[in-house]
């Protein structure tokens, strides 16, 4: 969609059902997007809005009963969709890894961070005993954890010292890509926010590109070079950060911003959205945020909108469907 | 109903519903025998007014849900007392007067998957406490009253709702029947546990304004304790922050933001992410997390990650203290 040639990641018309006994289930859908190198993309949508799912589909890691049922993904030159287990083993953790949700599940709690860490690298390289040990220090030390902790159990870390281990463990083979499923969620809002400063410091220091979904939209304002708002298993819009916080076009996106109280200013009442996000397995007709939306006009009802484009960015709303109407 | 909250409104308004003094709660940890112990919580004061929101801050492990269940009577205090409308909880032992109390001081979860039994239909918890708490009732009022609470909670039309299992609704109308099955009780106070943490972000606002709502018209207070200190400013009216098991300071919501007094309301005020201030990216990103406090000595212990520290930080444990208006910090620097 944007820099088309450059792009590290170019994800086209992605759809990823769930496929149950009662027919498939659309959890993503017709998703397009590009991540250039070094760039920071920001995903934000509520839960169920298939944020995570395209996560899982564009690091191949979809288990039945998802699957892929149409669409390209295109990480360097090369498919991802068609690509057989063998050659995905070569690219997976060199050129792009991901960081999981919870490092409370995600860390193994009867092996050291060290042995864990070893058993990453050694999946993907092989590698003597020292080399193997000086770059596990190594990526402790980036992350901003004593190596001395290589011997430490997941238990005998902070919730924030093991999601950055997590991290650590992705940065061993300094990869292209790191994908990042709300890696802040379980933590509290100071050890948050160092995190999320570590993580702008290490994209900035080693260039690696980021996607990073999270539900919440303040989290990622200062962070990310661009930014998707999901809602549905639909991208509603898409473009730089700081113009969709400015002037958010898709009324779902000022929705959601509008449902942060913030510590300054004026005390003032917010609305939030009426009603709930839907079930995918019955998504509404037309537009699918035409029941919560308080700007719904009648055809949103039953066509659905494709993307109109607006400074650089892209909004699946009719709102936008006169050359200027805004 | 609102016959009975009219009852001599400026002499209620004063006297408070619920006070604690010096509340502790020590936990063992490790075997029976073990002398170890986990100071969950450590001489808090509080009181929560008639008509009143006090949102209670902290991250995790702050002791923010152990005084929630000290006051709903889930844990025994180790030390200090609970006082309601001037009678010690500890005197309150008879089977009438505990039911009474848990009616007037009910709690709200924080899970709303898992505080709902899945195989009843929402009128079994909302008629259940009606039963229990209010006999008083015939089974027609019963049936009148459910059906105003779920109004009242916003979930329309009440007869519908009151027919469904919990696996039909949505999060955000799960801590709604939450809150009905509190409100069934008719309570003066409702301890609500992080009600919205587990909400989808857009729904989190409906559940914040319900409680505003159920203040100004039924007259209802609310302990709020969460971790967000943006969502405690929107709903509170006064604001306790707690850290490591102690108060760090308590004041007016605005005040306390406007003037944090404590260094770690300060660091709290710092982190938390606003998409409408521009960043400021400080030089080293602050790493330290709440200590797990297991036998404390004497001192501050906020002291380790405090750029202000001072030596006395280290030997005596900071007090309370007044610094402005009703607005109070447990810090020896802080003027």
């Amino acid at each position: 969609m944007i820099g088309i040639g450059s792009a590290l990641l170019e994800v086209e018309d992605l759809c990823v059902d769930y496929v149950t006994e009662k027919g498939a289930v659309r959890a993503v859908d017709r998703v397009s997007l590009s991540v250039a190198p070094g760039e920071f993309l920001g995903i934000v949508g509520e839960s169920g809005c298939g944020k995570s799912t395209l996560l899982y589909a564009i690091a191949r890691l979809l288990a039945p009963p998802a699957e892929i049922a149409s669409g390209s993904i295109r990480f360097r030159g090369d498919d991802m969709v068609t690509m057989g287990e063998e050659d995905l083993r070569h690219i997976r953790w060199r050129n792009y890894s991901v960081v999981m949700q919870s490092a409370m599940n995600a860390l193994n709690p009867v092996m050291t961070i060290g042995a864990q860490l070893s058993d990453a690298i050694l999946a993907h390289q092989r590698m003597s005993h020292r080399d193997l040990r000086r770059r596990s220090e190594e990526v402790l030390r980036l992350v901003g954890i004593d190596p001395v902790h290589l011997k430490s159990f997941p238990h005998q870390l902070s919730g924030g010292m093991r999601q950055r281990s997590m991290i650590a463990m992705a940065l061993v083979f300094t990869p292209e890509l790191v994908i990042m499923d709300e890696p802040t969620s379980a933590l509290d809002v100071v050890a948050q926010r160092s995190l999320m400063l570590q993580i702008k410091q290490l994209q900035k220091k080693i260039g690696f590109a980021a996607i990073f979904v999270t539900h919440d939209m303040s989290l990622v304002s200062h962070f990310s070079d661009r930014l998707a708002v999901m809602y549905a298993g639909q991208v509603m819009e898409i473009g730089p950060t700081q113009t969709v916080f400015d002037r958010p076009r898709h009324p779902y996106s000022s929705g959601l911003l509008g449902s942060f109280p913030s510590i300054k200013g004026e005390r003032q009442a917010l609305q939030g959205i009426p009603g709930s996000p839907p079930d995918l397995a019955h998504p509404p007709s037309g537009c699918r945020f035409h029941p919560r939306c308080p700007r719904v006009m009648p055809h949103c009802k039953t066509i659905e909108p494709p993307f109109f484009e607006r400074e650089d960015v892209q909004v699946r709303c009719h709102l936008y469907a006169g050359s200027d109407g805004d | 109903m609102a016959t009975e909250r009219a009852v001599a409104p400026s002499a209620v308004r004063t006297e408070p519903i619920l006070e604690a003094r010096s509340l502790t709660r020590h936990f063992r940890i490790g075997g029976p025998l073990s002398r170890r112990f986990l100071h969950a919580v450590d001489d808090v004061d509080l009181v929560i007014r008639p008509n009143e929101i006090v949102a209670l801050v902290g991250e995790s492990g702050s002791g923010k849900s152990t005084v929630a269940r000290l006051l709903a009577r889930v844990y025994r205090p180790t030390r200090g007392e609970i006082v309601y409308h001037g009678r010690s909880l500890a005197t309150m032992t008879a089977r009438k007067e505990r039911l009474g109390y848990a009616a007037r001081v009910p709690m709200v979860f924080q899970d709303p998957y898992g505080s709902l039994s899945p195989v009843y239909r929402v009128s079994h918890g909302v008629m259940r406490a009606l039963k229990l708490h209010r006999p008083e009732l015939t089974a027609n009022d019963r049936e009148q009253e459910a059906q105003r609470i779920l109004k009242s909670v916003g979930l329309q039309p009440p007869h519908e709702f009151l027919s469904k299992y919990p696996h039909q609704l949505s999060g955000g109308q799960r801590q709604r029947i939450g809150f009905a099955q509190a409100l069934a009780c008719r309570p003066e106070l409702i301890l609500a546990d992080e009600p919205v943490s587990m909400l989808d972000v857009s729904v989190r606002i409906g559940v914040l304004n319900l409680m505003a709502d159920l203040r100004r018209n039924e007259g209802i207070s609310f302990l709020y304790i969460t971790h967000d200190i943006a969502s405690a400013r929107y709903v509170a009216d006064r604001l306790i922050v707690m850290y490591a098991g102690r108060i760090a300071e308590s004041g007016p919501v605005e005040d306390v933001l406007a003037n944090p007094k404590h260094p770690y309301t300060q660091l709290l005020l710092s982190a938390v992410p606003d998409p409408r201030a521009p960043i400021s990216l400080p030089a080293t990103s602050e790493v330290a997390e709440p200590p797990r406090v297991i036998d404390p000595g004497e001192g501050c212990r906020f002291r380790y990650r405090c750029p202000y520290a001072i030596e006395r930080c280290s030997k005596e444990t900071p007090q309370m203290r007044p610094l402005r208006p009703a607005h109070e910090a447990a810090c020896h620097v802080a003027t």
